[in-house]
């Protein structure tokens, strides 16, 4: 156990772009999309974030650039949270896969991919999971209609 | 059948007995096949158990294969990904057959509007008895299979013919 740990991650790493803070009792760190992969190796190897958490996105409409991507880890060791969050546009709404570094990330970016449409650079199967084949958008971007619906079946008359 | 019983009405006197006899028969064997998506599952479960006992209505050997069964209950919300196994299921099932939507997500979508939920599976497939409430209580279930059972009873048989 390690009070102080997240203390000596904001420490070390709130530089080179990066800003952090503390929300809800965990860290928050925001970061330029570049330097998305090498923190993560950083917050794995050296701080001992060994647990992926979840990776999911947030649609900020008329914002530029219009997506969050927003990554949770813990550390099984010390019981702590830390947040990254990096901005991507919309015409290129892309960032690295983390499934280098952590196989349970291969679903969880599946998943942001169908409902966000964001793509991660490395991960090579980015079929729909929750959704089906055909497909047409990303249903919890804000401007898809909420009425929408794509059945797969023909109604009846 | 000889003509004489034409004559006088018997064929259809006894024809309209015969589909009451096979009505009340077929009213108390309903084997269900429980399509069970969602949370109503738990009030499925209680309806089905002691307390409230669908098996005093013949309606309580669930079948899990939809060749044995003749009631289709649709328990919980489908979704359009779901939609073409339960278009697929109700079609492997053989006549007679009915339909139960039970809970308002299988009759109408109930409050999930969105690109998920299909808006009640009456779009897809015909149904005979809706049980409102998110959930059922057990007693609109039990009402629900007592409607259906008068329906039964009361409606024609096509295995009784004139052949027959």
């Amino acid at each position: 156990m390690n009070p102080n740990l997240l203390e000596r991650v904001r420490a070390r790493l709130a530089s080179e772009g990066r800003e952090a803070e503390f929300a809800h009792g965990l860290l928050a760190l925001s970061l330029p999309r570049p330097a998305l992969l090498d923190t993560v190796r950083l917050l794995k190897d050296e701080f001992g974030f060994d647990l992926f958490l979840d990776v999911t996105a947030v649609d900020w409409p008329g914002r530029d650039p219009r997506f969050d991507v927003v990554f949770h880890f813990y550390s099984t060791r010390d019981h702590v949270r830390v947040r990254l969050k990096t901005a991507v546009p919309e015409k290129d709404p892309v960032v690295d896969s983390l499934v280098p570094l952590y196989g349970s990330a291969a679903f969880m970016e599946r998943e942001c991919h169908d409902m966000y449409g964001i793509v991660f650079r490395g991960n090579d199967d980015l079929r729909p999971i929750l959704l089906y084949e055909g497909f047409q958008g990303h249903p919890l971007r804000k401007d898809y209609p909420k009425e929408r619906e794509q059945p797969l079946v023909r109604y009846r008359e | 059948m000889n003509q004489d019983d034409q004559k006088t009405g018997a064929f259809e006197y006894l024809t309209t007995r015969k589909d009451e006899l096979v009505g009340w028969a077929r009213k108390f064997s309903i084997f269900p096949y429980p399509f069970v998506t969602a949370c109503c599952a738990m009030e499925f479960m209680s309806v089905s158990s002691t307390i409230y006992d669908t098996d005093r209505f013949g309606a309580a050997l669930p079948r899990f294969s939809p060749r044995q069964s003749d009631l289709l209950m649709v328990v919980g919300t489908i979704t359009h990904k779901q939609a073409p196994i339960l278009k697929k299921v109700y079609e492997q099932m053989c006549e007679p057959k009915w339909v139960m939507a039970f809970g308002v997500c299988a009759t109408s979508g109930g409050f999930y509007q969105n690109y998920a939920a299909l808006q009640g599976i009456d779009k897809i497939i015909p149904v005979d008895v809706y049980i409102p409430g998110c959930p059922p209580r057990p007693e609109s279930v039990i009402d629900g299979i007592m409607q259906l059972q008068d329906r039964i009873a009361g409606s024609k048989h096509p295995i009784i013919n004139e052949t027959f």
